[in-house]
């Protein structure tokens, strides 16, 4: 049994970049045990050295020629954006007032 | 227009070739229909009716013209909506994305367009791909057009519902762990899963990058292969895409000859805790395939019994990757931008209203089984059992050409039975991940219903990479040799219009 704690969750939800209610961080550390208890197999099965497979392909290093090709006008790419100025993404404060 | 409704997609782009119907006849047969039934079903998040009928003329012009043009061009095609498309919304099912157009298309859409087909709109999901009933939509409810009680299946449910309404002759799906196979099984259809990197991921929006594979769904064996070799194809904007020439799939759905092939069946997917229709069904399939003079062992593959766990930890890690680009700055949600909060507050409290409960759960498993101190533990051994499936899979195939199984433990249960329980949502997909985590090519088509619950259950057949025309070859001996058993095709939804 892996037991989740609520700082745990508040830990990852930091991580995430996840702000959760109270009743979220209460949910979410009772169904992470859940689920981290039922995958745990993977660790009795995985003994011994085998190698590890990050992907199905063997693909390695796959380069297209370095040619310029045309891309997005700037109206385009800032066509989704939530705020612009002066055709700029404008973006909330990133440094703290202290900063 | 009932009877374009009824054709195959097979035939309707023969009869649109040969000047009998129209591709705007035919379209707008299919709007009209999507009008009339979607209110029942919930198939469509957007229906893109001017841009349709824009797309049908230009292809009735272009054979007018006298241009040469594929075996498909004309017919219409349900999108799923994780696909970008520069003429209609992209969703993916998810408030974060709400009303977003995007400035592209996706190499799946392009080459839809190329092929002259007709988008009719967007279909429903699961929220970023991630659900195995569509009940994770952030938008609405998709309805199983056998049973409108029941789930279609997921995360493509609404481009199976929508084919099994006969909302659409095609659909396109997105396959990760099975979104593709589940729904085509729970709603009577035909569901391929390329091999990993037959069809281009450029445009698709990732869910987990590794496993994530487009594919079709239709409502017979010859209408997917056509769709899958529509789409299908090296993709140089993919690095991951296969440069091989696309498998003979469109040959194999119409060859359908298995004499002389070796069948295995899986000894791990299937067993009693399975519904006792589904494996009833199952079995007469395979004794059905060795009557047609296919040679069928048992086969065992004692690691598929921890592909489900694999599944879960590996996915959600690259899922949290992924789902890191929605950060509210350069397009989708932003909230609570009023000048006092910094960037990082902007973009938690914007993750945190943008994304479902199920995105939230598993990009928090995903963070944990790739934090520090458990990385070993929960990611590292999680890409060990991939290689022990993969050897699983190499080992049967030195034997076998291919390995069959049920699609799904159950047919489609009923709708919210399953949303508390994570884990016995994620068990829907027991049969499905092995194949995913392989790279390998898998195929459900129908075997007929449930003679409890008359519900259609999915066949399951595995093929290696790039094999992919022997899933369609046995997918086409199975609905030949019941369709001349039953008289018709196998499964057909109260939807169907014949």
């Amino acid at each position: 049994m892996t037991a989740i704690t609520r700082d745990e969750v508040m830990h990852l939800a930091r991580l995430s970049r996840l702000e959760l209610d109270e009743s979220e961080i209460d949910t979410l550390a009772a169904q992470l045990g859940d689920i981290l208890t039922a995958v745990a197999k993977v660790q009795e099965v995985a003994q011994g050295d085998i190698p590890p497979s990050s992907h199905a392909l063997p693909l390695t290093n796959v380069h297209r020629p370095d040619e310029a090709r045309p891309g997005l006008t700037p109206e385009q790419a800032l066509a989704g954006a939530p705020a612009v100025e002066e055709q700029r993404f404008r973006v909330p404060r990133i440094l703290g007032e202290e900063e | 227009m009932s009877d374009v409704i009824s054709m195959t997609a097979a035939e309707l782009g023969a009869a649109i070739a040969a000047g009998e119907v129209t591709s705007e006849q035919a379209t707008t047969a299919y709007l009209d229909r999507i009008e009339a039934v979607d209110g029942d079903i919930g198939a469509f998040l957007h229906v893109g009716r001017a841009s349709a009928l824009a797309q049908a003329r230009d292809v009735d012009a272009r054979r007018a013209a006298g241009e040469e043009l594929g075996p498909l061009a004309g017919v219409p095609v349900a999108h799923k909506d994780v696909f970008t498309t520069k003429d209609m919304p992209t969703t993916a099912a998810s408030k974060m994305l709400e009303g977003w157009q995007p400035p592209y298309d996706a190499t799946v859409t392009a080459r839809l367009r190329q092929a002259g087909m007709v988008i009719l709109g967007k279909t429903n999901m699961d929220e970023f791909a991630m659900g195995s009933s569509t009940e994770n939509s952030a938008y609405q409810v998709t309805r199983n057009p056998w049973d409108t009680e029941r789930v279609p299946g997921g995360s493509s449910g609404g481009s199976s519902a929508a084919v099994a309404a006969y909302e659409a002759p095609l659909a396109t799906g997105t396959d990760t762990g099975g979104s593709i196979r589940q729904p085509a099984a729970m709603c009577g259809l035909v569901g391929a899963k390329p091999t990993y990197g037959g069809a281009s991921r450029y445009g698709m929006i990732a869910f987990a990058s590794s496993l994530d594979t487009p594919g079709p769904l239709a409502r017979n064996i010859l209408d997917a292969a056509l769709l899958h070799e529509a789409f299908s194809g090296h993709d140089p904007r993919d690095s991951t895409s296969i440069d091989e020439p696309v498998p003979a799939v469109v040959e194999a759905a119409r060859s359908g000859d298995i004499e002389g092939l070796r069948i295995g069946v899986v000894e791990e997917l299937d067993n009693d805790s399975f519904q006792p229709g589904v494996r009833q069904r199952f079995h007469q399939t395979v004794e059905l395939l060795e009557s047609l003079g296919a040679k069928v062992v048992k086969v065992t593959c004692p690691n598929f019994e921890t592909a489900l766990s694999a599944f879960y930890l590996i996915a959600p890690s690259e899922a949290s990757s992924n789902l890191a680009r929605f950060d509210a700055m350069r397009y989708g949600l932003r909230v609570g931008d009023d000048g006092t909060r910094s960037a990082e507050e902007v973009m938690a409290l914007t993750r945190a209203q943008g994304f479902g409960p199920e995105v939230k759960r598993r990009i928090m498993l995903g963070t944990h089984a790739l934090s520090s101190g458990y990385h070993d533990a929960y990611y590292g051994n999680a890409q060990k059992v991939r290689t022990l499936v993969k050897r699983d899979f190499d080992a049967a195939f030195e034997n076998v050409d291919v390995l069959v199984s049920p699609t799904t433990p159950t047919t489609a249960f009923p709708l919210g039975e399953r949303v508390d329980d994570p884990m016995a949502m994620y068990l829907t997909d027991l049969c499905t991940i092995p194949a995913n985590l392989a790279g390998n090519t898998s195929l459900s088509v129908p075997c007929g219903t449930d003679p409890e619950d008359g519900l259609p259950v999915g066949f399951q057949i595995m093929a290696p990479a790039l094999a992919d025309d022997r899933t369609y070859r046995v997918g086409a001996a199975v609905e030949r040799a019941l369709t001349e058993r039953d008289g018709a095709l196998p499964a057909r939804s109260p939807y169907a219009v014949v």
